[in-house]
């Protein structure tokens, strides 16, 4: 399982296949997506401080492996500053949102490598996962899409109701979970198995084919299929660029990394 | 920015289809003759599809145009997308002279009444300066 990455959904678009066929795809830009950190589940010695003096050291795990990737631009002023000093510490520009994945020991990512669009390679399938739309209180035809009622033979004010919810004195009640009225949209949608059309790593675009959930300028997190099986010659741990890392000694094993990757 | 994105990638997708062929000008009222590829299992041939051009619509990569023909007495129309990888190519036979820019009203006409004139080829020099 690889590390996924945080994009940008910029709009949809047309490509055409070489037989003619349209193919509706979505943009999806990267935005710099980089690694601001990772988790790990390995023991280490963490000073702490109390009223901003040192007090001693600690031991910490965070108990699981992950990566935390982040991407976009924020402001410094807009940004919280708890959150300041985690991006200090990750060296980085505050970024627009931050996001973990969940990665076994192996594929672990350097900090402040930037993942490119050829992470992905055209053909393979990938889970796109967004905040849908919000379509604020929404009733049971549009939410659920019930039939509604009839809009002649007696049907009055009620051609969009959602009808009868249940029995007579036995149950008495209505089951729960009955699909009725009530808010639809702003929920995390997972979207499985859409195809990688093209990427573009120079300006860090990923074409995927069909809708993802949400509008433009909207977050998305792209991961591999976890119903398909991820193509041979699949970057591994990630296809990344050899980032002008913030520390001296880290910019050598970052490229370490890449050619690993690309061989 | 988000737009520029989506315009720029349509500018290219145009390129790339139209690198080996060149759409021609033509506008509604045009006879044209629009060489379609068509694939029959693993063999590919040239079908032609020759009619009066009635009408254009949408625009950059999503440009497309409908082209209408007589065949056998019955009317047909096919609507062709502009930028198709299947289009081989398509040729201006006749250049007419229309005063709509979607020629619809030629559904409910036949024979000498669906006639169209042809236009002078003194404006289409002055359009093919302007161009």
């Amino acid at each position: 399982m690889r590390t996924g990455v945080v994009a940008k959904k910029v709009g949809m678009t047309r490509v055409f296949a070489e037989d003619g066929a349209h193919v509706p795809v979505t943009v999806l830009s990267l935005e710099g997506c980089h690694v601001l950190g990772v988790r790990t589940d390995a023991d280490r010695e963490v000073e702490i401080k109390k009223k901003g003096k040192a007090a001693g050291k600690v031991t910490r795990n965070d108990g699981y492996t992950a990566v935390v990737l982040g991407a976009g631009k924020r402001k410094a002023k807009n940004t919280p500053k708890p959150q300041r000093g985690q991006f200090a510490k990750a060296n980085s520009e505050p970024t627009a949102i931050v996001r973990e994945f969940r990665v076994p020991g192996d594929m672990l990512l350097e900090v402040g490598a930037e993942i490119t669009a050829d992470h992905y390679l055209p053909g393979q399938k990938v889970d796109v996962v967004g905040i849908t739309k919000g379509k604020g209180f929404a009733g049971a035809m549009k939410r659920w899409n019930f039939g509604g009622l009839r809009a002649t033979h007696g049907v009055s004010l009620s051609h969009r109701s959602h009808g009868s919810t249940g029995q007579r004195q036995d149950p008495g009640k209505v089951f729960k979970g009955k699909k009725m009225a009530g808010h639809l949209g702003v929920e995390r949608v997972t979207v499985q198995n859409l195809e990688v059309v093209r990427t573009d790593p120079e300006r860090g675009l990923i074409l995927v084919r069909g809708a993802v959930p949400g509008g433009q300028n909207g977050w998305v997190e792209i991961r591999d299929a976890v119903k398909a099986s991820l193509p041979e010659g699949a970057p591994s741990p990630a296809a990344i660029r050899g980032n002008a890392a913030p520390k001296a000694d880290e910019a050598p094993a970052a490229e370490a990394v890449t050619e690993g990757g690309e061989g | 920015m988000a737009a520029n994105i989506i315009e720029t990638l349509d500018r290219e997708e145009i390129e790339r289809v139209t690198a080996d062929k060149k759409i021609p000008e033509f506008q509604p009222g045009d006879t044209l003759r629009v060489n379609v590829r068509i694939s029959e299992g693993d063999r590919e041939r040239i079908q032609a599809f020759e009619g009066v051009c009635i009408a254009r619509a949408g625009g950059g990569l999503n440009e497309n145009f409908t082209v209408r023909k007589i065949s056998f007495g019955e009317g047909v129309e096919r609507v062709f997308p502009l930028y198709s990888p299947v289009l081989e190519g398509i040729e201006v036979k006749r250049r007419g002279r229309v005063r709509r820019a979607k020629l619809y009203y030629l559904r409910g006409r036949t024979g000498k009444r669906a006639r169209i004139a042809e236009r002078a080829m003194r404006r289409e020099t002055t359009e093919a300066a302007a161009e």
